[in-house]
């Protein structure tokens, strides 16, 4: 019964930035296990979407429901739903002024409240796990791009997420760091992680993605497995995109 | 150290960087007489400053009279320095109206406390046996100045004075206007209306009033509200009148370092489900406070000497202290000797604290470092 109900559900949400109309009326259902990618050109309201889904933004009309938890004004449930959802974002934000192992470590320590010693072998177990444990006493500030991207992602690993969400964590990237950081989300992938990817990485969304998303105007455009999405796209808008996006 | 093997290595083509040009000769050009606009400003300065300095050398050091000699003092006619007047007035100066017997105690009392900042100091000494270093240190402090018990004979606070004073002030004032300032800062942040509404008007409301207000009523309009019979001791009203006041710039000293954060930091906080005091505690304020540091001291050094305005009040600082053995008709005239032994003893004390607070910005910043910088 659990296995069968989608870990995502939104119905009917809407959300604006004062006047501008950023999400409208978006229904979206996501299976455990089940890797998305979201695509569209800028300010379509792909970042804004998977931003409504650990509430980092507010949704104005409609029901996020996040793992059987819904989405409300609820402190208790949104800090809740946030420890079980990671997220990994353009920018990396990771925290400068605490080293690569006690920024993966932060997490299970003061949210799950594991005793520092078990907290800070589990992070380590998580750089392992990203090939990047042999940085762990550096200063995010030391390593490059491609490694700070990584480290974020065990940050969000660490706190032994249900769901992972992924906000453009290419796109920030200098080209010849992209490949690590994808064949990481590769591994996840192939572990079965469910996975909320934005991204313009084509190539990804062809070889990782179930179901690939199409938005444009704050709307769900379209919305295909990858072989029928790309070979077959049936509305113009998003024919227009990909003849910009894919390689000839 | 792998950087070291790239340079080393010959097949990558890397090289060391041309060796820079060195010794006197070298820096004297670079530095002194690069150009001839420079070349003239270097002549002009030092031959001011040869014409100068015997006089300056004879005045304060090879004519002064050192002795508390006051016909001696007088005979030079002020073309050097009397220090005969800091020989025989440097207890007053320095301990004030506190009772001339029992000076050992504010001096015992003083280098304890010192010997205590030094300790806190060092980022290592942060630990939780700091509080019981000065859980025993400042009563330690206020017995020894107080008395009254252990035998010692008992000091109103009216009557000490002199550097005790302006450390003692100080140190309230800036330890306990920091975590108030904090907490005003996050409150003017708030998302809470209250909270932001109540600290908005008393940071606003303090910064509108200047401290010798804050003094004044403290000290004589602060007794006359209160109901009968209920006293607080004057320089526990003037401590708290100061830390009161300086918590307002406090707030936006740090209010500042909290701007400064992108909101990335919150939002990664957030996305590993951080609540708002974690958030603020392990993310945004270590790095906030960092990012200050240079203005706290600029609050430190300011509260430092504005204890000075306690004298309206009837309380005699390092400063204050000055004045009252000025009183003194015999020395009244060797005021510019009196005044540059207390600038001396001030500049001690700032000097030292901005060198500290230099090292300590490099020592917590070294996260700051990039990649470059981090080899270095």
């Amino acid at each position: 019964m659990i296995a069968t109900q989608p870990i995502i559900q939104l119905a009917g949400v809407n959300k604006w930035f004062g006047k501008f109309h950023v999400l409208k009326d978006v229904d979206l259902e996501i299976a455990r296990g089940e890797r998305i990618v979201v695509c569209g050109p800028s300010g379509s309201g792909k970042s804004t979407l998977i931003r409504c889904i650990n509430r980092l933004e507010e949704h104005q009309e409609g029901r996020i429901v996040v793992d059987g938890i819904e989405l409300t004004e609820e402190l208790r449930a949104t800090e809740r739903i946030r420890s079980e959802v990671g997220m990994v974002f353009q920018q990396f934000n990771l925290f400068p002024h605490l080293t690569v192992l006690e920024n993966v470590a932060l997490g299970p320590q003061y949210v799950l409240s594991e005793p520092r010693k078990q907290a800070e072998a589990r992070a380590q177990q998580q750089l392992e796990r990203v090939r990047i444990g042999d940085q762990a006493a550096k200063y995010p500030g030391q390593l490059s791009g491609g490694q700070q991207q990584r480290v974020a992602i065990a940050r969000a690993l660490c706190m032994r997420p249900k769901v992972m969400l992924f906000d453009e964590p290419t796109s920030a990237l200098d080209p010849e760091m992209v490949k690590e950081v994808l064949d990481v989300m590769l591994e996840l992938a192939t572990e079965g992680m469910t996975m909320v990817v934005v991204t313009h990485e084509m190539g990804f969304a062809r070889s990782v993605a179930d179901r690939v998303i199409f938005m444009d105007d704050g709307r769900i455009v379209e919305q295909n497995p990858p072989a029928e999405f790309f070979a077959n796209p049936r509305h113009e808008r998003l024919r227009d995109f990909l003849a910009k996006v894919l390689p000839r | 150290m792998p950087a070291m093997a790239a340079q080393a290595a010959p097949s990558s083509g890397a090289r060391l960087p041309p060796a820079r040009k060195r010794g006197a000769w070298a820096w004297l050009r670079a530095n002194l007489f690069a150009t001839v606009p420079s070349t003239i400003a270097t002549v002009v300065f030092v031959a001011a400053i040869v014409r100068a300095l015997p006089r300056v050398v004879r005045w304060a050091f090879t004519g002064a009279v050192y002795s508390a000699d006051y016909e001696a003092c007088r005979a030079l006619e002020y073309h050097a320095a009397c220090w005969g007047f800091v020989t025989e007035k440097y207890r007053l100066i320095l301990f004030g109206r506190y009772p001339y017997q029992e000076q050992w105690r504010p001096l015992v009392a003083t280098v304890l406390v010192l010997a205590a900042l030094g300790v806190s100091a060092h980022p290592r000494a942060w630990r939780r046996w700091l509080v019981v270093v000065w859980a025993v240190v400042l009563p330690a402090f206020l017995v020894l100045m107080g008395g009254g018990i252990l035998g010692l004979t008992r000091v109103e606070t009216g009557l000490w004075g002199g550097l005790p004073l302006t450390v003692l002030l100080t140190l309230i004032g800036v330890s306990a206007s920091i975590p108030l300032g904090i907490v005003l800062a996050l409150g003017r942040r708030s998302h809470l209306p209250f909270a932001r509404g109540a600290s908005t008007l008393y940071i606003e409301l303090v910064r509108g009033v200047p401290l010798i207000t804050v003094l004044f009523v403290a000290s004589f309009v602060f007794p006359l509200v209160m109901p009968r019979g209920f006293r607080i001791d004057v320089l526990t009203r003037i401590a708290a009148g100061i830390t009161l006041f300086q918590a307002a710039y406090m707030a936006e000293v740090v209010r500042g370092g909290l701007q400064a954060l992108p909101r990335g930091q919150y939002e990664a906080a957030a996305s590993i489900g951080l609540g708002w005091w974690q958030t603020q505690r392990r993310v945004i304020l270590p790095q906030a406070l960092v990012l200050v540091i240079p203005s706290f001291v600029n609050s430190l050094l300011s509260t430092f000497m504005d204890t000075s305005l306690v004298t309206v009040v009837s309380m005699y600082d390092l400063t204050g202290a000055l004045r009252l053995s000025l009183g003194d008709p015999q020395w009244r005239n060797f005021f510019l000797e009196g005044y540059l032994f207390v600038g001396a003893v001030y500049f001690v004390f700032c000097f030292g604290m901005s060198r500290y607070s230099a090292w300590l910005e490099r020592r917590l910043g070294r996260w700051t470092l990039r990649p470059g910088a981090a080899r270095a």
